[in-house]
Parts: structure tokens; C-alpha cells; sequence
């Protein structure tokens, strides 16, 4: 139902989506300026694309980025859905509100915190148990991991209390093992939640900058702090370059996700109901 | 549901075991501490609980009992550069020296104090801008047409999924003394004197707002959404002015959304460090840039500890205050 609303919150969407979007189309806009100043126009020209394509500091860090963000978003995906099952699905027990509230914690945590705190256990169990030996790619995996994971459980979470218990209980009325109840019904169901978890947590984890500066080592440099240390030197047309397109993928991948999604879910919602006036067709004798 | 009784772990153990693993298994202390941990009921359940608290007990709980250790050793020039907490001293017995220096240093600085509160001023104020803005915004997206919400909403949501980093960046480009605003401005002669924004506090509140704007936005919306808007008619109906409906009505119903929305920018923007050290000056003092320069900068890790002590309690204090308050809210229903 829609109900008339004043003009000028019109007005004001339009500008508050202007301020959402304004420094990102600049960014844009002058990545194909010719000059070296960013912020002054000068002419077209792709060159700082080219430029881009050539600097071998900003291709590997953004290649090892691209690993640790698959390797830690599949990580949290299986830790995630594993902490939103059992908060779900597994009732009450000793430790579910720790549980829950360690599972939360990471979402609201301020992230030097986090780091630093990360970093700290690194050492210490270096000088301990000798592992892991020295910072690397690794212990950003870890430290990412365990960052996402709490953004996960909260998504496949609301998807596992919305989703309707009378499927579950059915398998499990027919024998099916709970570990079976799982992978058959549930999985299937809640896989749009794994997937948009996973595309939070891989973009997550290609953001970051605190937590991998925290606890990378020299061998470790990820494109957020490439990004970070070539910022503070001043403007720069590359980082534009770098900026458009990643605005261009994230954009596109955004867009496709939300379409496959959508569509998802509609076969979905179809095939339910068709299963319901399935059940209904055969007439009884 | 029957399921055959599981072996005890040591005959799971030893049929599994070779000759020598089932020598092993059947010493006698071993066996015996087999047996112990078969009395422990595993179960297929307790594993699902216990490999995520586990990682999360170890990567996430441990690690702040470290920090809260080394925030009371002392600075040692060495690697890493602080001294030991637990010490088996040459008699024999264990002895635990607490360091409150760190502490007492914190609170005699002034600087630390100044970065705390402003830190807090900063993130206060800037999560009201954003209520301010956002509202108006949440109100229309929910009145809105269904087959443009959707496309409004993903335009909410699209800036998320792009670099923090970056979107931090775009505003150096906009706010520079020859940036693109200035620019503007002197090219249509409205100044002649660039405006200096770079490197203040407004630079940084801007930087805040805008970066924490849809997390205002979308709780906002979403309990401006599912309000029943036939209240609204009845009020109308009988002859209660809009605005006045507004405040008995919407805006205690859309209550919920604002605490969100409220701690959503307000607590991560305590500790932020991206925004005020790209955007803000010398007079900008925030903790999270405190507690970085501490630490990489003068590689002071137990006084890097010890304010991350201090910025902990807070955020504590914050969510312990805000739970009460959702308590209250929800005994008052």
C-alpha cells in the first residue's frame, strides 16, 4: 500500500542519493582524466588504466587478496552456518548465550581492537607452541575468518528462523538422521543465505585494512594496504583507475547476485505451491 | 530413533589402531585416560557446537585476555617488546607482577582523556546527523512505489559492497584546497579564497556520515516499512493533524529502528581510524588513531593494550546500556 507523501521528501531522497553517490561517480569521472592532477580535467584518456595494468606491486596484492578473500569467506561460511544451526535449530543449552554472544561480538568489535588483540595471540603462541612461525598470508586468513563468520551466522541465521520448520520435522518423522535432515532439506533451502554470506565475506575480506595491517608480516601485503600507504602520499590517477573498476565488478556482481537470487526464489515459491495444489489434485476415494 | 551404543573410545581406538597403536592403547594409564575421555559424551551435536566455539575461544576470547595481560607488563626494548606477566621466579613459585603504570599513564596524559571523549563527541554527533538525514530518507523509501523499492533499495545498498578504503579517498579528491569542490566554487566565482576542509573535524564528520549513512537508512526503513499505515488513516479520520499524527504515531513506532540505527553508527564510528586519518588534522584525536600510532608508530604495545582496555569498557558499557534499554522496552509492551 502506498500513501501520498509530501514533495520534498522526494526532494530529500534524491539528495541524500546524491551524497551517496556523488564522490564515487567523481572517482569515476576523473580516473579517464589525461592529467596527473586528479581533480583538475584535462581530457580523455584511458592511460592510467594502462598504468594499472603495469604496476606488478598493485597486481600481486590484489591477486593475494583475491585468494585470502576466497579462502576466508569459505572458511566463515562453513563456521558461520555452523553457528547459526546451532543457535537455530539446537534449542537451549550450557553456553548458548556465550555462544551467541562471541558470535556477535565481531560485528560491533571497533577493528584495532580486534587486531591488535589478534596480533598479540599470534606472538604469544608463537613463543608457545612456535606456530604459527612469523605473520604472513595465514594469519590474515584467520584473522578475516573469524572477522565474517559473525556476519554470516546473522545472515543464515534469519534465513533458518524464517524459514518454515514443518519440512525438517517431515524428513525427521521419516527416519532421516539429523546429519541427513541437513544436508538434503536444509542446506538446499538456505543456500541463497550461503551465498550472499559468502559475497559479504569475500568483499569483507578484499576491504579490509586495519585487521590485515594488524597482523600481516612482510611477506604479506594486501591490496587494502597498498591502496592505504599509496593514499597517504597524496591523490593519485591509478588509484582512481583501481577504483572504477572495482566499482565496475562489485556493481555488476551486485546485480547479477540480487537477479539469480530473485529468480531463485521465485522457482522456489513456485515449486511450493505447486507442491501444495499437488497435494490437493488426487481426489480421495 | 535407536542408534547402536557407541564403543568406548579406546576399543574404537584399538580395533582402528595398528599392533603397535593397540600396545599403546592398552598401557595402563593410557587406557585409563581413554576411558576418562569416553565418559565425556561426544556426540555428533556437541561436535557441530564445539569446532565454532572453539575457533571463536581461541581467536576471539583469548586474544583479549592477552591484550588485558600485556596492558599491565612493562615497555622492554626487545622482541616483542614487553616484559612477562607470570614469572617462575628461582624459588620455585610462581609470581605475578602487575603493572598498573600503563594505566596511571593513560590517565595522567590529558591526550588520551581528550582522544576518549572526543572520540565519543565525534561518533554522538555524527550518528544524529545521520538520524537527521537518514529519517526523511527511510520515510520515502517506505511510502515508495513496491516496483521501485526494490532498485531504491539495492541504490542503499550498492555503496556497501564497494571499497570503505576508496570511498574514504573520493572525499581527499572533493575536499582538497584545489579539489574538485573548490574548484567548482572558484570557478563560478562564488569564492575566490579556496575553502579549507581537508584536515579539519568537518572533513571528519562528513567522512562518518557518509560512510555510516545506510547503516542509519536500512533499520530505519525497515520499521518505517512495516508500520501499519491504517493507524495513520484513523488518526486522520478523526482529525488529528499530520504532523501531530507524526509524533504520537510514526515516530514512536519507528523507535525500535532508531536505537538500531543509533548504535549501528555510533559504535563503530568510536573506534574508527580509516576516516580520521585520511580526512581529519592534528586537532581531530580519536582513539582508534590513537591506539595505531601507539602501536606502529611508537611500537608501545602495552600502552597500545592498555587503551584498547580502556576503548573495550566502553564499547562494553555501551552494549550492556543498550540491552537494558531493549529489556525496558520490552517489559513496557
Amino acid at each position: 500500500m502506498s500513501r501520498r507523501v509530501h514533495p520534498a521528501l522526494w526532494i530529500w531522497l534524491a539528495a541524500g542519493f546524491a551524497f551517496l553517490y556523488v564522490p564515487i561517480v567523481s572517482l569515476i569521472i576523473f580516473s579517464f582524466n589525461e592529467s596527473k592532477l586528479v581533480t583538475v580535467w584535462s581530457g580523455f584518456s584511458t592511460r592510467w588504466y594502462g598504468a594499472l595494468l603495469q604496476n606488478d606491486q598493485i597486481l600481486s596484492a590484489a591477486g593475494l587478496s583475491v585468494r585470502i578473500g576466497l579462502i576466508s569467506a569459505s572458511l566463515a561460511v562453513v563456521l558461520g552456518t555452523l553457528v547459526a544451526v546451532v543457535l537455530a535449530r539446537f534449542g537451549m543449552f550450557r553456553g548458548r548465550a556465550l555462544l551467541s554472544g562471541l558470535a556477535t561480538a565481531p560485528l560491533v568489535m571497533p577493528e584495532v581492537i580486534t587486531g591488535l588483540s589478534l596480533l598479540l595471540l599470534f606472538v604469544a603462541l608463537e613463543q608457545a607452541i612456535g606456530w604459527p612461525s612469523g605473520r604472513s598470508a595465514l594469519t590474515i586468513i584467520i584473522a578475516h575468518t573469524t572477522f565474517a563468520m559473525a556476519y554470516v551466522a546473522v545472515v543464515v541465521q534469519s534465513r533458518l528462523t524464517g524459514m518454515d520448520p514443518a519440512i525438517e520435522e517431515a524428513a525427521m518423522d521419516l527416519g532421516a538422521r539429523p546429519s541427513k535432515v541437513f544436508f538434503v532439506i536444509t542446506l538446499p533451502l538456505i543456500s541463497p543465505a550461503l551465498v550472499s554470506g559468502f559475497l559479504l565475506a569475500f568483499t569483507l575480506s578484499l576491504d579490509d585494512l586495519v585487521l590485515a595491517s594488524f597482523v600481516s608480516g612482510p611477506g604479506a601485503t594486501t591490496l587494502p594496504m597498498v591502496i592505504y600507504s599509496k593514499v597517504r602520499l597524496g591523490l593519485s590517477p591509478e588509484i582512481n583507475a583501481l577504483a572504477t573498476l572495482m566499482v565496475a565488478v562489485v556493481g555488476a556482481g551486485v546485480v547479477i547476485a540480487g537477479v539469480i537470487l530473485n529468480r531463485a526464489e521465485k522457482a522456489r515459491q513456485r515449486d511450493e505451491q505447486m507442491a501444495l495444489a499437488g497435494d490437493e489434485a488426487p481426489p480421495l476415494r | 530413533m535407536m542408534r547402536p551404543p557407541p564403543l568406548p573410545l579406546g576399543d574404537r581406538l584399538a580395533s582402528g589402531a595398528g599392533l603397535g597403536g593397540r600396545l599403546l592403547v592398552n598401557l595402563a594409564p593410557v587406557r585409563v585416560a581413554l576411558n576418562l575421555l569416553a565418559r565425556i559424551p561426544l556426540s555428533g551435536r556437541d561436535c557441530v557446537i564445539a569446532l565454532p566455539y572453539l575457533w571463536l575461544t581461541l581467536f576471539f576470547m583469548l586474544p583479549f585476555v592477552i591484550v588485558l595481560k600485556i596492558s599491565f607488563a612493562d615497555q622492554l626494548i626487545a622482541q616483542p617488546p614487553y616484559s612477562a606477566l607470570f614469572d617462575w621466579a628461582t624459588q620455585g613459585y610462581l609470581t605475578i607482577k602487575l603493572n598498573l603504570g600503563n594505566y596511571l599513564f593513560l590517565a595522567s596524559d590529558p591526550l588520551y582523556l581528550n582522544a576518549y571523549l572526543k572520540s565519543v563527541q565525534i561518533a554522538f554527533i555524527s550518528a544524529l546527523i545521520c538520524l537527521f538525514i537518514a529519517y526523511p530518507m527511510a520515510y520515502a523509501l517506505a511510502r515508495a512505489d513496491a516496483a521501485w523499492r526494490g532498485v531504491l533499495l539495492m541504490l542503499v545498498v550498492l555503496p556497501f559492497w564497494t571499497s570503505f578504503l576508496l570511498r574514504v579517498y573520493a572525499w581527499i579528491g572533493l575536499l582538497n584546497n584545489n579539489g574538485i569542490i573548490n574548484n567548482l566554487l572558484m570557478g563560478l566565482g562564488i569564492i575566490d579564497q579556496p575553502i579549507v576542509m581537508m584536515r579539519t573535524n568537518f572533513a571528519v564528520y562528513l567522512g562518518i556520515v557518509y560512510a555510516y549513512l545506510p547503516f542509519m537508512l536500512l533499520p530505519l526503513y525497515s520499521s518505517l516499512e512495516k508500520m501499519d499505515l491504517t493507524l495513520l488513516e484513523a488518526a486522520e479520520d478523526l482529525g488529528c493533524l499530520p504532523f501531530k499524527a507524526f509524533l504520537t504515531i510514526t515516530l514512536p513506532l519507528s523507535l525500535p529502528g532508531i536505537v538500531a540505527g543509533f548504535s549501528l553508527v555510533f559504535i563503530p564510528s568510536l573506534g574508527e581510524f580509516v576516516i580520521p586519518d585520511l580526512l581529519g588534522g592534528s586537532e581531530t584525536l580519536m582513539i582508534g588513531k590513537v591506539l595505531w600510532d601507539e602501536f606502529f608508530s611508537n611500537r608501545a604495545w602495552p600502552i597500545a593494550s592498555a587503551v584498547a582496555t580502556a576503548m573495550l569498557s566502553l564499547v562494553l558499557g555501551i552494549m550492556v546500556f543498550q540491552q537494558w534499554l531493549e529489556k525496558r522496552a520490552e517489559a513496557g509492551r
